[in-house]
């Protein structure tokens, strides 16, 4: 049993990310993504702001979480898939030759559907990925690591005395927040997250949208979900795609108030489009 | 829009919606044309029907906002939904004001039946009745078709109101001063001035609402506004001799 009693104030992370909130942290141009001959996004372009939570909304098949897995080089391990365009992170192409993209995705990190712990106990499983990125120099730093991560994905209280435990013997809701504190242990820039609610209850819905409003004062936060009161609880900024295209980009409270495109008017308000 | 909802019972509610809305603007707008009537003819009876009837236009508010609150807490409407039934919302509370002032009308109308006419003072608040009445159906015809340029419109024209109202104000207040019996007749004749006036106001906040509605824009310049009343001041009539 693990066992330390606090966390320190002075995380041996790095500091959060320094980008003033609003300015453009991904910035997307001309993005066309195929799998063969299958065009699935057509021409692309949006910024993402820093410390926002950007919402990508859109039927299914529309090209969202495409997108949103452009942004960590997902679609790389994807046979057939192929992108054009160019997608900047701090200004730096993550598309250019010479990019580690381990490293990119330790900078950018994934939260999926469906939680998907590791077979491991909670602490390895946030433990896993600063040990593959060599983050802690003794046992001490990475138990800082892993309580501090389990601290910020509000998950610390409930598995305090059980942290050798399996991951996978936890609720739903605490093994998404388990995945939340694994993405967080490798101190990302940005989180990319693909329906992180789907397969939760209210409540632990409710808990999660409570965790991405903390995280974006630390973390850069997009979004895919299926879910428009979602997108309209917790984001900022929505972007609508609908059949590989971006329709309509704006901030929230626009895009669910007073769209501008007849495409996403129909789909906000559940008409026939 | 023209598209329909995928849910059949959304379009159904948002219909049943509007239909009592416009059957409260109906009604609003034949209490203040029965009222003034009343008040034209010294017609007691007709004013006694205004009085009962407004109990209806209550109904409708209740019913209204009872379907309204529904709707935004089991379809969380978006959009043109959700400007739809605030805009709903608010303008049934309008509408049940409209109706206040016209059983207002008509309850004094019914106490200036016993007492002697003063001047042509009422044929005056019949043309500011009329004109006011013309804007609480060129709004809820806005309303219906979801007319911008007919909503800013009768922004405009409540202008017209204003200023009828700010001169039959001079005009009351000069037969009360010629003759300090016409007090009681002309300051209920001043009220009826008031809450036609006031009904002209409405009419305005609704035409703001479908403003509203149409183009999802909030109206935040200063609405046009001819009522001087409050910085009137007549002279006494020059003693004779």
């Amino acid at each position: 049993m693990i066992q330390i009693a606090t966390v320190s104030n002075d995380p041996i992370h790095k500091q959060p990310d320094a980008a003033p909130a609003g300015a453009a942290k991904i910035t997307a141009q001309g993005v066309n993504v195929y799998y063969g001959d299958k065009q699935a996004l057509k021409d692309i372009s949006i910024d993402v702001p820093a410390h926002q939570v950007t919402a990508l909304i859109g039927p299914s098949g529309c090209g969202k979480s495409t997108f949103l897995r452009c942004i960590n080089r997902m679609n790389d391990v994807i046979d057939g898939c192929c992108m054009e365009g160019e997608i900047r992170l701090d200004g730096e192409d993550i598309y250019a030759r010479g990019i580690d993209v381990v490293h990119l995705r330790a900078r950018v990190g994934m939260v999926f559907q469906k939680p998907n712990p590791f077979p491991k106990s909670i602490y390895d499983n946030v433990a896993y990925g600063p040990k593959i990125h060599g983050l802690a120099a003794s046992r001490a730093e990475m138990d800082e690591i892993v309580l501090h991560s389990l601290e910020k994905a509000g998950l610390i209280d409930e598995v305090r005395d059980r942290l050798d435990a399996p991951g996978t013997g936890l609720s739903g809701g605490q093994q998404q927040r388990l995945c939340i504190a694994r993405a967080i242990a490798v101190e990302p820039e940005v989180i990319l997250m693909d329906e992180p609610c789907s397969a939760l209850d209210p409540i632990a819905t409710a808990r999660i949208e409570e965790l991405i409003d903390e995280l974006k004062q630390n973390y850069t936060i997009v979004m895919v979900t299926h879910s428009m009161q979602q997108a309209a609880r917790v984001s900022q900024k929505t972007a609508f795609f609908h059949m590989g295209e971006l329709v309509e980009q704006g901030t929230t409270e626009d895009i669910f108030t007073r769209p501008a495109d007849d495409r996403t008017k129909a789909y906000i308000t559940g008409r026939i489009g | 829009m023209e598209h329909e909802h995928i849910v059949t019972s959304f379009d159904e509610e948002l219909k049943a919606i509007d239909t009592t809305l416009a059957e409260m603007g109906g009604m609003a707008e034949a209490q203040l044309a029965k009222a003034i009537q009343a008040l034209v003819r010294r017609d007691a009876d007709l004013a006694r029907e205004v009085i009962a009837e407004d109990k209806r236009i209550d109904q409708l508010e209740a019913e209204l906002d009872h379907d309204a609150i529904r709707l935004i807490a089991l379809r969380q409407p978006m959009a043109e939904d959700l400007r739809m039934v605030i805009t709903a919302l608010k303008t049934s509370a309008n509408l049940e004001r409209i109706g206040d002032y016209a059983k207002n009308v008509a309850k004094r109308t019914i106490t200036l039946a016993e007492m002697p006419t003063v001047g042509s003072t009422t044929h005056t608040i019949e043309r500011m009745a009329v004109l006011a009445q013309g804007l609480v159906s060129s709004v809820l015809d806005a309303y219906v078709r979801r007319d911008v340029a007919a909503a800013d419109e009768v922004r405009r024209r409540d202008e017209e109101v204003d200023h009828l109202h700010t001169s039959l104000f001079r005009e009351l207040l000069t037969h009360m001063m010629e003759d300090p019996h016409n007090i009681t007749a002309c300051t209920h004749l001043l009220f009826i001035a008031k809450n036609v006036e006031r009904i002209g106001d409405h009419a305005t906040n609704i035409a703001e609402y479908v403003h509203f509605m149409v183009s999802g824009e909030i109206l935040e310049d200063e609405r046009p506004k001819g009522d001087k009343t409050s910085q009137t001041i007549v002279d006494a009539p020059q003693e004779k001799g």
